[in-house]
């Protein structure tokens, strides 16, 4: 099963290695992994999608919290919460296929962000079934080239990922 | 106060208690040495090699339970230390570990004598820095120090540039540590300790399996309590030994691979078992999947990575175990259950550890004629392979920190430099090294060390003219294709006392040894006993591998 971890760490350098280095070394899979800064400058924010069952959740969870830069850990994936992630996507647009690229984007809420003569770059954000979702809509016209960011999370309502609000995983 | 960002450091060991740090000089740590040069506080043991100062450093944290530091320089110095903080770490050992580093301006351009020694030890240390900012230096030094000895202790290294150290600071002791993410759990959870305790009441055949957690949260005398209390028999692991006497009639001695077949015997037929301080780690339960299979399991550690990692608990605790001891204590009743401690006795009175009476030198011998000449007061330190095991089978330690040994590592090398490390810690006991050929010659370079510094170690070595230990696997599983154990040109090991003009003495018979272990005790610097044993010898009982622990061989 795939988690979703939203990890609060401090903003030093070498932590990205550390958190890296840790799940390549343990042999856990990542699917994942974005880092940020937060709110407050010396915190960063990692979303991590990390493939596993219980057990194995439980040991990463366990083994991050070793980590002396690491300050908190939610496992969202049983919480409600809001996922988003952005793609930027070249696609080949011959003038003739350009209306059509348009509907699509148009379709998907996504964007067109810079036009050149034979291309077109598509900005979409969305979950992950919407960013698959358009991907495959473009495919028919040539994808040159595609980046994705990697998913971020945030639990809605009143619940917080925040060292202040530490009830959470008490 | 104004002063070198070097002066400073020296300042924030003595802060820390720290008396005797090991290491070797270089050019990127020279600040360091200089600054040590105007304070005589600190005495500074020159080593032959920085495995030594590391080793040493572990040593003596082992032996007096403080914090162990050694220094080396840039590059060489640093890579030569890795090793020995992997050691460290994987037995848990707290060390703060100080690297010197190339100048700030220079990091990252591969200059002369840089390597990226936090990279290389992030899996290694339980946290390291780069400190960049001079005024940094007294907040990274009393962190690295909190982080070592507190939680599961282990080693952090801070890695120093050159100009860092040199650059003028103002020294403020730091009041906050500002460490979000660090905060160890010690008491143990009350439900949980409550749940363990009824388990143990109910109990018929309770089995106490108790680790290094033991001596590192000094917790060895209420082991004692709580075992006597319940009238639970104790099995120690390789790292547990001395936390509960080993001559208790409640002792089992060693489970494991190499375990006496009544404690192991214990664990499989259980009905509880109190995990105390341990990791289940393979060469203790060999199969983890056949492990204790009749017993509700109690695992207390004050790692949660450890609890459930290896073999699945029924009542986990995270605390400090000496913590959860004492809480325990206060909730259980006096309990023996006759039944089940008559059947240990039958065990042990079937299946004793035991080797053929015989003319010639048995290795399982000299450990218990050194046990009988100190009346086991002496510390034993050991290297790794077959005297190792026979060490930790027949020495039975009394008490905590006088067993040491490279448990999880296994780091060949480790015996000589950690007993000169244990001699300083502990300057009026008898420190005795157990080694072997091959593991002697792999940091032999030390005994120049312990000789400069008069420090009296006996090393026994015991001499088989090969890695036994491997010889013993492929004995086993290789059919015995013998390659590459044997050692056709050893060193004169007795010459080689004497290019030191220590005392050198070979033994090669079992009446010479009484005298030859009297004559070393009484001499005033390090000895070297050359015990010449028989190749062909074997540690035994051996659980083979992928059976269950009772089933373990004999010769
Ligand atoms: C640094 C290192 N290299 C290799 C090994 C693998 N190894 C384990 S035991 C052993 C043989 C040890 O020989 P010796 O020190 O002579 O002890 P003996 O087993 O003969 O008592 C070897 C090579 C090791 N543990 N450590």
């Amino acid at each position: 099963m795939r988690h979703i971890l939203a990890v609060l760490v401090e903003n030093n350098p070498g932590v990205l290695t550390r958190v890296a280095g840790l799940f390549s070394r343990r042999g856990y899979n990542i699917d994942s992994l974005t880092v940020g800064r937060t709110e407050n400058p010396q915190i960063s924010r990692m979303t991590i999608v990390v493939e596993g069952d219980d057990l194995v959740l439980e040991q990463v969870t366990k083994q991050l919290h070793k980590l002396i830069d690491v300050i908190k850990i939610n496992d969202i994936t049983s919480e409600e919460y809001v996922d988003r992630e952005l793609v930027l996507i070249k696609v080949g647009a011959d003038p003739s296929v350009r209306g059509e690229i348009m509907q699509i984007v148009d379709i998907f809420r996504a964007r067109i962000v810079d036009i050149g003569r034979r291309t077109l770059i598509i900005e979409c954000t969305g979950d992950e079934g919407k960013i698959n979702a358009v991907i495959e809509s473009l495919k028919p016209f040539g994808i040159k080239e595609l980046v994705r960011t990697g998913k971020v999370a945030m639990l809605r309502g009143h619940k917080f990922t925040s060292i202040n609000e530490s009830r959470e995983d008490d | 106060m104004k002063m070198t960002a070097a002066q400073a450091l020296i300042n924030c060991l003595k802060e820390q208690d720290v008396d005797v740090v090991f290491g070797i000089p270089g050019g990127n740590i020279l600040p360091l040495y200089d600054a040590m040069c105007k304070s005589s506080e600190i005495r500074h043991i020159l080593v032959r090699h920085e495995q030594g100062a590391v080793h040493a450093a572990d040593g003596y944290a082992r032996v007096t339970g403080k914090v162990g530091v050694c220094l080396a320089t840039s590059g060489p110095g640093a890579t030569n230390l890795v090793t020995g903080i992997a050691n460290a770490y994987m037995d848990s050992i707290p060390l703060v570990v100080i690297t010197g580093q190339v100048p700030t301006t220079m990091v990252g351009t591969d200059a002369f004598q840089e390597v990226d020694i936090t990279g290389i030890t992030i899996p290694i240390t339980k946290h390291n820095y780069l400190v960049k900012e001079p005024n940094k230096i007294p907040l990274a030094v009393k962190r690295a120090f909190h982080i070592a000895s507190t939680g599961r202790s282990g080693p952090v290294l801070l890695d120093l540039p050159r100009n860092v150290l040199q650059t003028e600071i103002t020294y403020i002791q730091p009041t906050d540590l500002r460490l979000l993410g660090y905060k160890p759990t010690l008491k143990g959870h009350k439900s949980q300790i409550a749940m363990a305790c009824d388990l143990i009441m109910k109990a018929k055949r309770p089995v106490i399996y108790a680790g290094g957690g033991v001596i590192a949260s000094n917790g060895s005398d209420i082991l004692t309590q709580l075992a006597e209390k319940i009238s639970a028999p104790v099995a120690c692991t390789l790292m547990g030994l001395g936390g509960f006497p080993g001559g208790h009639s409640l002792s089992l001695g060693m489970l494991g691979l190499h375990g006496t077949r009544y404690a192991n015997k214990a664990i499989m037929e259980c009905d509880v078992l109190i995990a105390l301080g341990v990791r289940f780690d393979d060469r203790v339960a060999v199969d983890f999947s056949s492990f204790a299979p009749k017993a509700k399991i109690i695992h207390v550690d004050i790692d949660p990575a450890e609890i459930g990692k290896n073999v699945k608990v029924n009542v986990p605790i995270v605390g400090d175990v000496k913590m959860v001891m004492e809480a325990m204590l206060e909730r259980l009743e006096d309990k023996k259950e006759e039944e089940w401690l008559a059947r240990i006795e039958e065990w042990k009175a079937e299946y004793p550890l035991k080797y053929g009476p015989s003319a010639q030198l048995k290795p399982q011998y000299i450990i218990e004629t050194i046990r009988e000449i100190t009346d086991g007061e002496a510390i034993m330190v050991t290297d790794v392979g077959q005297h190792q095991m026979w060490a930790a089978q027949y020495y039975r330690p009394k008490t905590p920190r006088t067993f040491i040994s490279p448990g999880g590592l296994g780091a060949m090398g480790y015996g000589l430099p950690a007993a000169v490390g244990a001699q300083v810690g502990a300057p009026g006991r008898d420190v005795i090294l157990v080694t072997g050929d091959g593991s002697f010659q792999m940091c032999m370079q030390e005994f120049g060390t312990a000789v400069e510094q008069e420090l009296p170690v006996k090393v026994v070595i015991f001499n088989n003219g090969s890695l036994g230990m491997v010889r013993q696997l492929q004995e086993f599983y290789c059919e015995r294709r013998y390659m590459a154990v044997n050692f056709n040109r050893n060193p004169d090991f007795v010459k080689f006392a004497g290019v030191y003009d220590a005392l050198g003495l070979r033994v090669t018979a079992p009446e010479q040894l009484p005298g030859a272990l009297e004559q070393a005790l009484k001499t005033k610097g390090p000895v070297i006993i050359d015990c010449v044993i028989n190749p062909e010898e074997n540690v035994y009982p051996m659980v083979l591998a992928g059976r269950p622990l009772d089933q373990s061989i004999d010769g």
